[in-house]
């Protein structure tokens, strides 16, 4: 069998590869021996293996050539040779889509797919497929059909793999094959079988009967193939999740009697669909898992692998139905194979006891530098969970952050090891110091323009409240120095934000500011100028409002009021109040264990909502003259039953002066319609009602909107919340649920709604800011107040922070809405801007001795919103 | 004034910016919502001692250039050919892998596959090149049997589906027989093995 093609070949060289210098050229030149007779198999074998060398290396053959060489090969049919046969096949399937009129071997391999000679058959039934469309198709139905329950196992496979690819452009031909599919199932040959099976379900797998009814009669008989069970698993589990239902269906039980399957690979399948189906519990996972534990010994590395791979997915959600594995999973530590111990490590991080990371952290630095990014990730994953889980660890986990940020690697891994620093560094005030330092080391020698940004961002923000911030300098300003524009530009705002809060520091930072002016860079320039500006005039309000605390307005929203302002040119100043404000992240920034980038997303969302809601109401003639939204409540609240005649929801809009209450409303009766629908409001306090702007008409389950214009009181302004009893009244015409005719007479009704309240949070915006304490002076004490309260109904601290945030619908700075464990004081900093755009700061001290003391002091550049805020705590 | 700020929010954006690059590669956080399929197999590359190409066969359109798969290769050599370790986890793909010699034989499949189906279209693929090059599984003789090489892979997966899993029958219908090298060119040794395999074929059929 080993053959020589060339005498040469053998002689000029060991270990040569004889097709290194093919010449396209040259060899399609050859390929004119194809002509010649008598034909000499040997010489065009070789050459067909040539041309087939050359498609693999990635050569690109032009079309017309492309086409003249498979012309000329279509000669060598002639020959019965069955090497070249078999290599013609080859040729034909790799040039079916390069060449043209690759159909006018069709005969020839229809002749070979039902003659004599088995070892041709089954190949040229694919090398046919391949060249078949579905017009041909038809032509050669009852061929296929035949193969398809043909006793040689290689053309039935053959057959049943070419239907399942010619299933996705001719998939009503192939349908009809289903009852030569459904013989061959039954097959003894184990891959017959599992190409079978593939092939049914995937003609069926819209019809749920039908697969159901496959699965149990297949599964009641057994299978052969180890394969075809895989299969079977998969389809069964697929059925299970769309079913969301039981696990005392068949259909489970049948997963689960593969666990005790002879076939490894068939054992790990079913393992495997049971941990990923939604909502296992951990009984149920519980003989997976034993199943799981024994694979982590097999001599195998694939299976010790997957094994410990899927071992992993548990831990995240059942890490104590994994603890029984702890032994076997520590074995694997020290696995050569690196994957494998990764793997072990971090599934172990999160089933093990806080005594045991130190050991694994060190095991796991010995061979970091082995694993690939991917691994890493995962490694710096599980780190992250740990450091939420035990605060305490955080200095040996963050030495082991470091040295792993000194290493080599990409964006991804690098950005999460960024992502975990800084996670640490915020829950941790401990850690602050030695995490900056070692951040400023990173951006030194940092390729990652992204990264750089963000530290030299965090610094500015954190660096000036530490012990020594003059030693952070040094760092900040090698990056004006060193860097391009973008970091440079960053690194002058962080300088900026030290001169702010320290005096000391600041004839040092203006010399260096100074130097920046000169910068090539506009961007970088500009940012100096202005810096240097605000800072010589050395005014705290100055310094907290343009360097320490950014625009809380939006930007989208600030884009499209500068535009308009340049439209319209006035004498007035652009004045900044009307652009509406930011929406303040709702949710703290960070889930627990997803990604931080993850969770941000919404924010953008809830930024476009306000918007949406600006260009409606704006649409609306009637709202024109109330200046610009202040305020769309988050979410709506629902003023019905969910599954009652009508849904109404409540969407509140605060303006300066009005509130528009926008009642998004579904008629749920499919034999009425209803026509000049309006929300009446009755308010206990002084609000009065201006207008009702109604739905014209609401049909059968498509929603509608109609608003209610109130005026909020102007002769007591601390009169902000208030509760309205709402009333929606419209007219009924009936109509006929089939055709959807409507009756021209109709009738007033009306009905009650639930009660809709108004409190002070609709007055008040979410903002953030970065510095509160810069904040809280810029504001100043001009209009402060203090009250002291008792919260007797609360008990933690916990409780009251959340039930204070809540009420004032104010943001929390410096996260002061996390209480640390054990202490019996704390202090809640909120932040906030009042309808007409007054900033309001409030600042909460609370005692916990049996109940809860708090003391509430309130800034703002106004008097009133202070008064309010008061008011309604009290 | 107004306009002078905007450095500041310029900040924001960045991070803003970090969100949407944000395409993160949660490996194995999502429950697999994977339909079934019978297409198993991504690749199958036999790749040689310097990380070149021997033979490369991508069966979907996870890498569609050369250049990409070239890269891939590249990668996937740079990551496993130190190392005996069988199998990896690379851009989000499962590698099973194995090396003989000179040669480096690689299956690759979605992360979601069953690894140990992998490893049987792997193991298929080195038994019956083994038995074809008679244990001689190096670069050489690889290459002088180049059309034996292209015909095993036919056998063993047809667009990505495994199509047969036995060695045996795998070398069996490839069965290169073709005109046999004189005799005068065959080693004694040569002409016994050739005769056990013929044996074997027929008691096989």
């Amino acid at each position: 069998m080993l053959k020589k093609f060339d005498k040469k070949d053998e002689e000029s060289g060991g270990g040569s590869n004889p097709f290194q210098h093919l010449e396209k050229s040259a060899v399609l030149q050859e390929a004119r021996v194809f002509n010649e007779t008598p034909i000499n198999p040997r010489k065009c074998a070789h050459i067909l293996t040539k041309i087939l060398y050359l498609i693999n290396q990635g050569e690109h053959l032009g079309t017309t050539e492309a086409t003249e060489a498979f012309f000329a090969m279509t000669k060598l049919f002639q020959s019965n040779d069955p090497t070249l046969r078999r290599m013609c096949y080859l040729t034909i399937k790799e040039m079916s889509c390069i060449a043209e009129d690759v159909i006018i071997v069709t005969s020839s391999l229809t002749k070979d797919m039902t003659g004599k000679e088995d070892n041709y058959r089954g190949p040229a039934v694919r090398a046919l497929c391949q060249i078949t469309d579905s017009t041909m198709l038809q032509a050669i139905e009852r061929y296929m059909k035949q193969a398809i329950v043909d006793k040689v196992p290689s053309v039935s496979s053959s057959a049943l793999v070419s239907s399942l690819h010619l299933l996705k452009c001719s998939f009503d031909v192939v349908k009809r094959w289903v009852n030569e599919a459904q013989e061959a199932a039954s097959s003894d040959n184990i891959m017959v079988q599992y190409h079978a099976l593939g092939l049914l379900y995937h003609v069926r797998k819209n019809d749920r009967l039908a697969v159901s009814k496959m699965i149990s009669k297949f599964t009641r008989h057994g299978l052969k193939s180890p394969f075809a069970y895989c299969m079977m698993i998969r389809v069964a589990s697929r059925q299970l999740e769309e079913e969301d239902g039981s696990r005392d269906s068949p259909l489970f039980d049948f997963i689960e009697s593969c666990l005790r399957n002879k076939h490894e690979m068939v054992v790990y399948e079913a393992a495997s669909a049971i941990v990923n189906l939604p909502g296992c519990s951990a009984k149920e996972l519980a003989p997976a898992v034993s199943v799981l534990q024994l694979f982590c010994s097999s001599p195998k590395a694939a299976l010790r692998y997957a094994a410990v791979r899927t071992l992993n997915k548990v831990a995240m959600k059942h890490p104590s139905a994994v603890t029984a594995c702890n032994l076997d999973l520590e074995n694997l530590v020290t696995d050569s194979n690196r994957s494998i111990a990764t793997l072990a490590i971090t599934t172990l991080l999160k089933t093990g006891s806080e005594g045991s990371i130190d050991r694994l952290m060190k095991q796991i630095s010995s061979f970091m530098s082995e694993i690939s990014d991917e691994f890493k990730v995962v490694v710096v994953q599980a780190i992250s969970a740990l450091c939420q889980k035990y605060p305490r660890k955080h200095a040996v986990l963050m030495n082991f952050l470091f040295s792993m940020l000194r290493e080599e690697g990409g964006f991804e891994y690098k950005r999460a090891i960024v992502d975990c620093i800084i996670s640490i560094i915020e829950e941790n005030s401990e850690s602050k110091e030695t995490g900056l330092s070692h951040l400023c080391e990173f951006i030194e020698d940092c390729e990652f323009t992204v990264l750089a940004t963000r530290i030299l961002h965090l610094l500015g923000q954190e660096g000036p409240k530490t012990n020594n911030p003059s030693k952070y300098i040094r760092f900040i300003y090698n990056r004006v120095v060193l860097e391009h524009e973008e970091v440079r530009a960053g690194a002058v705002s962080a300088l900026a934000k030290f001169g702010a809060q320290n005096e000391e520091m600041l004839p040092s930072i203006l010399v260096l500011l100074k130097r920046c002016v000169m910068d090539d860079d506009n961007e970088v320039r500009d940012r100096a100028t202005f810096y240097l500006n605000v800072l010589e005039q050395k005014q705290k309000a100055l310094n907290a409002g343009y360097i320490l605390n950014g625009l809380t307005v939006s930007i989208p929203g600030l884009e499209r009021a500068l535009q308009q302002y340049t439209l319209e040119p006035s004498e007035k100043p652009f004045d900044l109040k009307s652009v509406p404000l930011a929406t303040a992240p709702t949710a703290e920034p960070r889930a627990e264990s997803t990604p931080i980038t993850a969770a941000k997303q919404p924010e953008k969302v809830a930024a476009t909502r306000q918007e949406i809601f600006q260009e409606q109401l704006a649409a609306v003639p009637e709202f024109q003259g109330l200046g610009p939204l202040f305020k769309s409540s988050p979410e709506p609240v629902a003023l019905t039953e969910s599954e009652t005649e009508y849904v109404v929801r409540c969407t509140k809009h605060t303006f300066t002066e009005h509130m528009v209450f926008q009642f998004d409303c579904t008629n749920t009766l499919n034999d009425q319609t209803l026509e000049n629908v309006t929300v009446q409001m009755e308010p206990t306090e002084a609000c009065e009602v201006l207008c009702y702007v109604p739905a014209r008409s609401l049909p059968y389950n498509q929603p509608g909107t109609c608003y209610t214009l109130v005026a909020l009181p102007k002769e007591d302004p601390t009169a902000v919340a208030c509760t309205f009893s709402c009333m929606m009244k419209f007219t009924v015409k009936d109509c006929d649920p089939t055709t959807g005719e409507t009756d021209e007479e109709g009738y007033e009704d009306e009905y009650v709604l639930e009660d809709l309240e108004v409190t002070i949070a609709d007055h008040i915006q979410k903002v953030m800011k970065v510095n509160f304490e810069a904040a809280w002076d810029e504001v100043g004490d001009e209009f402060e107040k203090e009250e002291t309260f008792t919260l007797s109904t609360i008990k933690t601290l916990e409780e009251a922070v959340g039930n204070i945030v809540k009420f004032l619908g104010m943001h929390p700075c410096e996260r002061s809405d996390k209480v640390p464990d054990n202490k019996n004081t704390h202090t809640l900093l909120l932040a906030g801007v009042f309808r007409g755009g007054h900033d309001i700061l409030v600042r909460s001290r609370l005692l916990l001795l049996d109940t809860v003391t708090m003391q509430v002091t309130a800034r703002s550049s106004e008097e009133l919103p202070v008064d309010i805020v008061l008011a309604s705590v009290g | 004034m107004e306009a002078l700020i905007l450095p500041q929010w310029d900040q924001g954006k960045v991070s803003g910016l970090l969100v949407v690059a944000g395409a993160f590669r949660t490996e194995g956080m999502f429950i697999s919502l994977q339909e079934p399929s019978l297409y198993t197999v991504k690749a199958i590359l036999i790749l040689d001692n310097d990380g070149d190409r021997l033979f490369a066969k991508y069966y979907d359109d996870t890498y569609p250039s050369v250049k990409e798969q070239k890269a891939f290769e590249k990668n996937i050599f740079n990551k496993t050919h130190r190392t005996d370790s069988e199998i990896a986890l690379l851009e989000g793909l499962t590698v099973v892998y194995k090396s003989s010699i000179d040669l480096y034989f690689y299956v690759i499949g979605s992360s979601y596959e069953n690894e140990l189906m992998l490893m049987a279209v792997l193991n298929c693929l080195f038994d019956s090149l083994s038995q074809m090059l008679r244990k001689n599984v190096e670069k050489r003789a690889l290459l002088e049997n180049m059309e034996g090489l292209f015909l095993a892979v036919d056998e063993i997966v047809d667009g990505g589906v495994i199509l047969e899993s036995d060695p045996q029958q795998v070398v069996h219908r490839v069965a290169l027989r073709g005109e046999d090298v004189p005799l005068t060119e065959q080693t004694v040794s040569q002409v016994l093995q050739s005769a056990k395999e013929q044996i074997k074929w027929s008691l096989l059929r």
